[in-house]
């Protein structure tokens, strides 16, 4: 009885991840329309735009070989699994044993290398663009991304999410300068892993700098569906990942009942509201960068986390 | 030995280690100046934490010294001259941001590295004050080996003190007279190198110090 439960709360996590994660990209998009004095398409728009593109019919290039058709399903099934991975409203999952911080890392590289690979396939110049712009940030914000890992594991002495996150919420952690630095470098990771505003422009294809939807400048049909939809888990995985790991508050332990259960999946949900928002505010704020000065930016996420993994070198030998 | 006290110090020492890399990484003349008032502001944040620890008086003395000197007069002045001067706004490097980062970073691994060798013994405040104090202060001289323009060298060297005092205030039993002095001298400085930016200008109508390198001493 209680294997299945601890099997349902599972499989409940895992469905939710799918299920919202359009939902924050249109909480983001709204936001941002709202900000700048347009009304904005509604809430289900992206859910409605996935459906749409599931209809419709698969337009392939003649060259394209097999890859190009497997990689999208491969894409969303790594990114699904990364994201169900990650804590969202409990911690103490039954397969939380599986998520690794260096697992995840794995994950989401391995889903970037077959979207680089996509972006080739067909041999446009437009996606060969964007895969070796999208590579040349990844060389950056990867070693980033396992700094900021390092240092969290130091702090927690371990590179489980679910200990983590519990370590994170007791009062043991007490106040250090590190985990700032490694919040500011995993926003900036996260803001040029998602494709977000400084870095590249979501919302258009049109552009010269594009980088991530050059890549996927070939796909159509259910094919897309699958490759928005794991765009859109991505985002969703990012913000349950800094949520669980720097603001743990209300996340239910392995041994809540359903109250601690529903409490933790509503202040979830008001978390990703928080996200979306701020994140739609900061896109509204700033101005796109040019493509090289990209490194300069993702370089001070690196920095921060190399920083923050010397200070805690430094509080731990003392 | 009370956990919380020492992570606040941590965190300012900390702190100022990183707004040191703030500005290595800032290339604009104003943003720069802003910063430097925010490395003064947190070290005088921590001098007063170390003052309160410490149960030291005067040590409150030289948080307020660095707060109203440095925090305050030295950036407004400068802003003043920047603006009379009328110097380019972007900041010219002599390499790349990246590279001065990289060796910002190695700079201050190794006196983390090598403080914390050689302070065994001390008390554990002085030891993680002296491994960042070192870090700023090589920062501070990274600061000015890697800029041309002769105002940004001066706020690398308005930083480097900064690390002495905080240094300073690590180390117990700092006497008083000895920090006004301190903090006196590096105003005189600031007021010479200001006369200096004027006769640099003057001569060479910019205040890039490469232009320097040509001057030989040779009477017009």
């Amino acid at each position: 009885m209680g294997l299945i439960l601890a099997l349902v709360v599972q499989g409940i996590q895992m469905l939710l991840v799918v299920a919202l994660a359009p939902l924050l990209v249109g909480i983001t998009r709204k936001v941002k329309s709202r900000l700048t004095r347009r009304r904005g398409a509604p809430l289900v728009q992206p859910y409605r735009d996935i459906l749409r593109l599931m209809r419709k019919e698969v337009v392939l290039a003649d060259n394209a070989s097999w890859l190009f058709r497997v990689i999208p399903y491969m894409i969303f099934a790594a990114t699904w699994v990364a994201a169900a991975l990650v804590p969202t409203f409990a911690t103490g999952l039954q397969f939380s044993w599986t998520a690794d911080l260096i697992a995840i890392v794995a994950l989401l590289g391995s889903a970037r290398f077959f979207l680089a690979l996509a972006g080739m396939d067909v041999g446009t110049s437009f996606g060969g663009i964007g895969s070796s712009r999208e590579t040349m940030f990844a060389s950056m914000a990867e070693p980033a991304m396992m700094l900021t890992v390092f240092s969290l594991a130091l702090i927690a002495g371990s590179t489980q999410l679910s200990t983590v996150a519990e370590y994170m919420a007791s009062p043991q952690v007490g106040l250090r300068v590190s985990l700032g630095m490694a919040l500011v470098a995993l926003v900036i990771v996260a803001i040029t892993e998602n494709a977000r505003v400084p870095v590249d422009n979501p919302a258009t294809h049109l552009e010269l700098t594009m980088v991530h939807e050059a890549m996927v400048l070939e796909y159509s049909g259910r094919h897309l569906a699958m490759i928005e939809l794991a765009a859109a888990l991505k985002l969703l995985l990012y913000v349950s990942l800094i949520g669980c790991v720097f603001f743990p508050w209300g996340i239910a332990g392995s041994d809540d009942g359903l109250a601690g259960h529903l409490l933790g999946a509503a202040l979830y949900g008001a978390k990703l509201v928080v996200a979306g928002v701020l994140l739609a505010v900061f896109e509204t704020s700033i101005a796109k960068m040019r493509v090289f000065r990209v490194p300069n930016f993702v370089g001070v996420a690196l920095m921060l986390a190399l920083l923050g993994t010397l200070l805690l070198f430094v509080s731990r030998s003392l | 030995m009370d956990r919380i006290a020492f992570d606040i110090a941590h965190l300012l020492a900390g702190g100022l280690l990183l707004v040191s890399f703030m500005m290595i990484y800032q290339d604009r003349m104003f943003a720069l100046l802003r910063v430097f008032a925010l490395h003064a502001v947190v070290l005088s944040l921590s001098v007063a934490w170390q003052a309160y620890q410490q149960g030291a008086a005067h040590l409150y003395v030289t948080a307020a010294i660095a707060l109203i000197f440095k925090g305050i007069v030295i950036p407004t002045a400068l802003r003043r001259i920047v603006q009379t001067l009328g110097i380019h706004r972007e900041v010219e490097t002599v390499v790349g941001v990246g590279l001065t980062m990289l060796a910002g970073i190695g700079l201050s691994a190794l006196s983390i590295v090598l403080m914390l060798r050689v302070t065994g013994m001390a008390d554990v405040f002085t030891r993680e004050d002296l491994a960042f104090a070192l870090s700023v202060v090589l920062l501070g001289l990274l600061m000015m080996v890697t800029r041309r323009n002769a105002v940004s060298q001066v706020v690398g060297f308005m930083s480097l003190e900064n690390g002495l005092i905080l240094a300073a205030a690590g180390a117990k039993g700092m006497p008083l007279v000895v920090e006004i002095s301190v903090a006196f001298s590096v105003l005189i400085a600031f007021i010479v190198i200001g006369v200096f930016l004027f006769r640099i200008r003057e001569r060479f109508d910019s205040v890039d110090v490469s232009a320097l390198d040509e001057f030989r001493g040779d009477r017009q």
